[in-house]
């Protein structure tokens, strides 16, 4: 076995709206910020212990459908680096 | 009837659904997610609230106990099934309804009194009302945008299982009296069968009349039949 760090992203499905980074922009324009636009997303990175890189992605991905994400708003990524 | 009033860390609306169904006669208790459904459970109710401080979602810790799988089973097999608020958030996350209430669109916490437009009026929920009535209930959430995937909605207008829209007083589901920006102004579903609902707005909080309006009555007398 080894260890790996599984990262997650979880982000809104193209053409959900964002309140929340709408009105992140709306502040950072406030303050005097010049940008276009604003994506959030939330990060969980997963320690794990696994076969191969393989099998931890394949754990963490069935950890994002189950509860990390919401596939009705959500997709979502999953990395997977060796642990140091 | 005895109705199970599902309690999480973090329900805050389970006394107030207790003595709202007290009030009509119904015979209601509160349990403790953690006993489990009680064997004479004939119905439940998923009470408002911020279970789990909504950690993550609102709603998706709750969805994941394993109360929520009695519950489901119990939804299968025909017994009403009422989610309210954070328990409409509940009923999305668990399975129980389709969709998802997510943040409103202005990014509050909204609390104010909505109307609501009855799109059917042969379910249990609704049979106090006729179709197109206008009713008057109050919101309290942050989360209670209605989203679903464009073609889920499409399955779910076709088979008439939107239950309450917002609307204005005069029964018109207009952008103006959509609170939250949710989906057709969607505020409350059915799920599978006709027995599971949930809403967003609070029936239990237009069920008194000693707390201003009674016109929330009419869905808690789906339990008193």
């Amino acid at each position: 076995m080894t260890g790996y760090t599984a990262t997650v992203t979880v982000r809104l499905k193209h053409g959900v709206l964002d309140p929340e980074a709408e009105t992140t922009q709306r502040a950072l324009e406030r303050l005097g910020f010049e940008l276009d636009d604003l994506r959030s997303a939330d990060r969980f990175e997963i320690d794990l212990d696994a076969a191969d890189a393989d099998e931890a992605g394949e754990r963490a991905g069935e950890m994002a459908d189950r509860l990390l994400a919401n596939p009705t708003i959500h997709d979502y990524e999953v990395e997977v680096a060796e642990r140091e | 009837m005895t109705v199970s009033v599902i309690q999480f860390g973090g329900s805050n609306c389970d006394r107030d659904a207790v003595r709202a169904l007290s009030h009509l006669g119904v015979d209601a208790e509160r349990v403790w997610h953690a006993d489990g459904l009680p064997t004479d459970t004939d119905g439940i109710v998923i009470p408002g609230g911020f279970s789990y401080g909504d950690y993550l979602r609102a709603g998706a810790m709750a969805a994941r106990q394993p109360i929520m799988g009695e519950v489901r089973e119990a939804a299968a097999d025909g017994t009403p099934v009422l989610g309210v608020c954070n328990g409409a958030q509940i009923g999305c996350e668990t399975g129980l309804t389709d969709g998802a209430f997510t943040t409103n669109r202005s990014a509050r916490f909204q609390c104010e009194h909505v109307h609501l437009r009855i799109e059917r009026a042969d379910t249990p929920w609704t049979a106090a009302y006729d179709e197109g009535d206008v009713i008057e209930v109050p919101i309290a959430h942050g989360e209670g945008r209605f989203e679903i995937r464009e073609d889920r909605l499409d399955t779910l207008e076709a088979e008439d299982r939107v239950l309450f829209r917002y609307c204005d007083a005069d029964g018109d589901a207009t952008q103006g009296a959509n609170p939250n920006g949710s989906t057709a102004n969607v505020a409350g579903i059915l799920g599978a069968r006709e027995t599971v609902a949930v809403m967003m707005p609070h029936p239990e909080r237009a069920t008194l009349p000693d707390i201003g309006g009674t016109d929330g009555q009419g869905v808690l007398r789906a339990f008193a039949e």
